[in-house]
Order: C-alpha cells, then structure tokens, then sequence
C-alpha cells in the first residue's frame, strides 16, 4: 500500500544530496569538523611563518591560553582581563535574553493582531513598515539621549531589534494559514477564542518560530553595538576595551565567545521548535531547521 | 431533519467593474435523507450554490432555508467535506475527527472516545490513528476529512468535489465508501461534481446546472436500485442516464468555448448589461 511506502520513506529521513554516497567519502565525523580545523591550521601556520604579525593576528594556541585564562584568571596570560569572563559572558547574555524577551514577545503579539484585523493592519503596518527600514544602529544617539548610558538603551536597541522579524513572521504566520482549514473549523461549530486558540495559533507557529529564530540573531548582533556604546560590562564591551588595548588575542576570544553564545541560544530555540512543532518536520527537505 | 429549500436565489459577484452572475433565480428543493448531485461545467455555480446551503456565502436576493430555518453562517448542522483535505497538519488522524466534538457548540453530543473509535473502525484508519495528515495517501486522507465531520454528527452533508483530486481508481472506491456510510445512517447530502458518472453513480437525484449565469436546466431522478453496486455502471439505464446527462453539459461547455474569431458567448451578455443597468 503506499501509504507503507510513505510511512518507510519518512522513516529512513530524506539526506541532502551531497550526502549520497558517505559510506566511500568522509565518515560524519570529519565532514563536521574539517573545515573548522583546516581554517585553524591555516591561521596557526601563517602566524608561525611570519605571514602576519603575532600582535595583529595572533596564532590561535595563544588566543586558547588568553581564553582560558580569561575564564578561569589562573595564568595571568589575559593580565587585567584575567578571570572577567563569567561577568561578561553573563551581561551580554542577560541583556539579549531581556531584550529579546520583550521584542520578541510584543513582535508576535503585533504580527498576529495585524494578521487578523485588517483595522489593526491600516493602523498598525504603515508605521511598522517606515520604522522597519530604519536600521536599529540609528536609533543609538537617540536611545543614548533618552535612557543614558547602562543596561536600559541597551535592552532597548535588542528589543527593538528582536520586534521586527517576530512581527512580521507572526504576521506571515497567520496569513498562509489554509483557508479551509478556518471554514472548516467555523463550520464545525468553533467560536472565535477556539478558532484563535485552536486554529490560527498552532497555524501560525512554524512561521511565529521562525520569526523568533531570527530575533535572536539579531539579538546577538545588536548586543555588541549596545555595549560598545553605553555600558562596561559585557563581551561587546570587552571586545571594544581589549581592542583600545591593542590585545587583539582578547579581541578574538570576545568574537569566539559572543559566536558560541549567539550558536548555542539558536539551537535553544531550534530546540524549543522541534519540541513544539512535531509535524511540521516532515515536508521538508531538511527533515530539521 | 436535513431538508434544504433553496429560494429563487441569486448570487452576483462584484469583480471590478463587471458584475459577475454565480447563480439566477435557483430553486431547489432537497427532501431529508435524499443524496442529490449538482453537476455541470466550471463556472455554472455548482460550488456557489453549495456555499450558500453551507453558510459561506449569501445570496445577493432569494433565500435558502435549512429545516424551514433560513440559513445565517456555517454551522454543525451543515458538515462540509471540502475538495482540498481540511484536515489540521499538526493534529493526528484520531485528534483531526475529535476536533469537533472537543468544540464548545457540540458539547452533549455524545462522549468523544467511543465515536472517534467507531469511526476509526468504519473509515479503516484503525492502524493509522496517530498519523499525521502528511503521512497518509490522498484516498486516506479524504476518508479522515469525512469521519471528521462526521463525528458531529451533522444531519446534512455538503461535498464539494470531494474526490476531485483523487485518482480513478481510489475515487471509485471512495464512492462506494461514501455509499456504504450512507445507506448505515441516512443523511441528506448534497455532492458537487463534474465527474457525470460520479453523479449518476451516487444519487437519488441529479441537478445538471448550466453557466453564465449560473441556472438549473434540469433535475434527473436516477431510478437505480439501491445499494448501488459497481456493475451496475455498465447497465443499460446507467448508460441511458449519462448520455442523456453528458449530452447536456456537453452542449454547454461547448457553449462557453467559442469557436476563435467569433464573439463572446452570448449567454455572458445578459449579466453584463445587467450591471450597466444597475
């Protein structure tokens, strides 16, 4: 029966097509892992043959021994950074936790209403449109003058930031939702909280979840500029110092350490995905994302 | 309960500037328990004419009553079973036919388990219970989308091309599916289709519709014996029947395709003075 077949095709889960044929290539493994360390070993060798200066690009041995020390302020290698790592790492991860909180959540509750409501729509999405294409780093003097200087402009710019993607993928989320599903449901009976709660919602959520993949990238992004900006704490703000300093081994492990963060907050909320939406997996390509 | 009185309905459509005519002055009057067919080409407002009953839509003059009722909205009294499969994607087939009991408006009509469990075992999705729609073949599929509705039990079925998008093969199936339910509990369904063997096949009556605008031309009682059995598709009245059927919506799809060079159907004339007029 070919639902038998369907159901064994879902089974074994559809590999992307480069992927044909790994029994005769690289084992998973290394697929995984070589570039990561071909890009190491490049950067390791130019350092020691004096391609470029250790002080501009330092190898990446050194920037491992500053990182640890900047972790657990044991060798002194990271001198007055030594042992900071933890509060930095903290700040930025609390602010863009905070921010993406508030953006996020007010971004879907705006997308959906604009979904729904072609009253909220008229009122809503012109302005959201304008405001859009205004880039959030050019809402830094602006936020500076009304907040000064410390967490709150920051929590700002990240919300702000976060709203948009969460928003309009609400928004887009609402809109694909199969029309005869919604007759469907009316013609069953459902009222409008069970249509909302029952319909549109669970429609809506592969789309809303992407949206809030999105802010959280961008939360990670907008972090840095903030503590740039406006405060001294946090790795964006450790990134900037060390720069002053010309500790360009700090500089490097402040970038590795906010791209770890930023990549373990996006599998958090790939997670949280594939821990709600079970059914949306399987028409996809990918099997996943 | 479950008889539906269509009353010199009208629908127009405002597209642009031109108005179109889905339907004109359409009576129809459907008795309880009696499966009738609308068919005819695209464009003779079959599936409008459907909506109405449904609730999707309102006529622009007549009216049409349910149970001497006249109809305001969809409602669970009108089970629709729609071309394209309504079923949810997130919910599995078992939660796809408790939905609309789990509604608030259909609480009281009986206790959830017991149903889904009878229709599971009579729609043969026993096996597939916790699939998703997404798992399931197109046949399957539909099967699920009936039961669903047909655990709220409604007293009138409205299908709208229900097994248009399915293969010749698993269609006739389903057909016998749909017959086989039907003769264990009664209900007055009302089945859109363009498949004339399809209409003939399932009804007590066929309603032929024509287009621009949209009218009923006549109405055939099919005075086959019932259950209807597959064979009886090669018997001499069958095959009367359809010809006599075919003949008809023939005429009128080639009406509606005008030979190239020559003037619009004149049949679409009517509705645009008419808007002139307005």
């Amino acid at each position: 029966m070919s639902s038998k077949l369907a159901a064994s095709a879902l089974a074994s889960r559809p590999m992307p097509v480069a992927g044909h044929g790994r029994s005769r290539r690289l084992p998973e493994v290394l697929q995984y892992v070589v570039l990561p360390l071909a890009v190491l070993l490049l950067w390791q060798v130019a350092s020691e043959i004096g391609f470029v200066r250790r002080n501009i690009l330092p190898p990446p041995s050194e920037v491992v021994l500053v990182w640890y020390d900047l972790i657990t302020g044991s060798t002194d290698a990271a001198a007055r950074y030594s042992g900071t790592w933890l509060g930095h790492a903290w700040a930025s991860t609390w602010r863009v936790f905070v921010g993406f909180a508030w953006g996020a959540s007010l971004g879907i509750i705006a997308g959906l209403l604009i979904g729904l409501s072609r009253v909220v729509e008229r009122m809503l999405d012109p302005t959201l449109q304008v405001l859009r294409n205004i880039p959030v780093t050019a809402w830094v003097p602006l936020s500076l003058v009304f907040f000064g200087i410390g967490n709150a402009p920051a929590i700002f710019l990240i919300g702000l930031g976060a709203f948009f993607p969460a928003a309009i993928n609400a928004t887009h989320g609402v809109r694909q939702i199969n029309i005869t599903l919604y007759k469907a449901a009316r013609m069953m009976g459902a009222n409008e909280r069970e249509l909302l709660r029952r319909v549109i919602l669970p429609g809506a959520l592969p789309s809303i979840l992407t949206g809030v993949r999105l802010s959280m990238g961008i939360a990670w992004v907008l972090v840095v500029v903030a503590e740039i900006l406006a405060v001294r704490r946090g790795l964006g703000y450790l990134l900037n110092d060390a720069y002053l300093f010309y500790r360009n081994d700090i500089v490097i492990a402040a970038m590795l350490s906010i791209g770890l963060l930023g990549f373990a907050s996006d599998r958090l909320v790939v997670l949280l995905r594939s821990a709600l939406l079970t059914w949306n997996e399987k028409e996809t390509f990918g099997g996943e994302h | 309960m479950g008889s539906i009185s269509v009353r010199a309905v009208s629908k127009r459509f405002e597209t642009g500037d031109v108005d179109v005519t889905a339907l004109e002055a359409v009576d129809l009057q459907v008795r309880d328990q009696e499966f009738v067919t609308l068919v005819g080409a695209s464009g003779c407002g079959k599936s409008t004419l459907l909506n109405l009953v449904a609730g999707f839509e309102t006529p622009s003059s007549g009216e049409v009553l349910v149970d001497g009722a006249p109809v305001r909205g969809p409602g669970p009294d009108r089970g629709v079973v729609f071309q394209q499969t309504a079923l949810f994607p997130w919910l599995t087939v078992e939660e796809n036919i408790a939905f609309g009991l789990s509604l608030r408006a259909n609480r009281g009509k009986g206790e959830v388990k017991p149903i889904v469990e009878r229709l599971l075992e009579r729609t043969g999705l026993a096996a597939f219970r916790t699939r998703r729609p997404a798992e399931l073949s197109g046949g399957m599929r539909q099967r699920a989308a009936i039961a669903s509705v047909l655990a709220i039990d409604p007293s009138t079925l409205l299908m709208d091309e229900p097994f248009g998008a399915l293969d010749a093969l698993t269609r006739s199936i389903m057909q016998d599916f749909l017959l086989e339910l039907w003769e264990a509990r009664r209900k007055t369904v009302v089945l859109v289709t363009h498949d004339i063997d399809e209409a003939i096949y399932l009804a007590d009556r066929t309603i032929i519709m024509t287009a621009h605008p949209g009218r009923i031309c006549e109405a055939i009682e099919v005075d086959l014996p019932r259950p209807r059995r597959y064979e009886m598709r090669s018997s001499a009245a069958f095959i009367r029947l359809r010809d006599h059927v075919t003949q008809i919506v023939r005429a009128e799809a080639l009406k509606g395709t005008a030979p190239l060079g020559a003037p619009a159907s004149p049949a679409l004339v009517p509705s645009m003075t008419q808007s002139a007029q307005n």
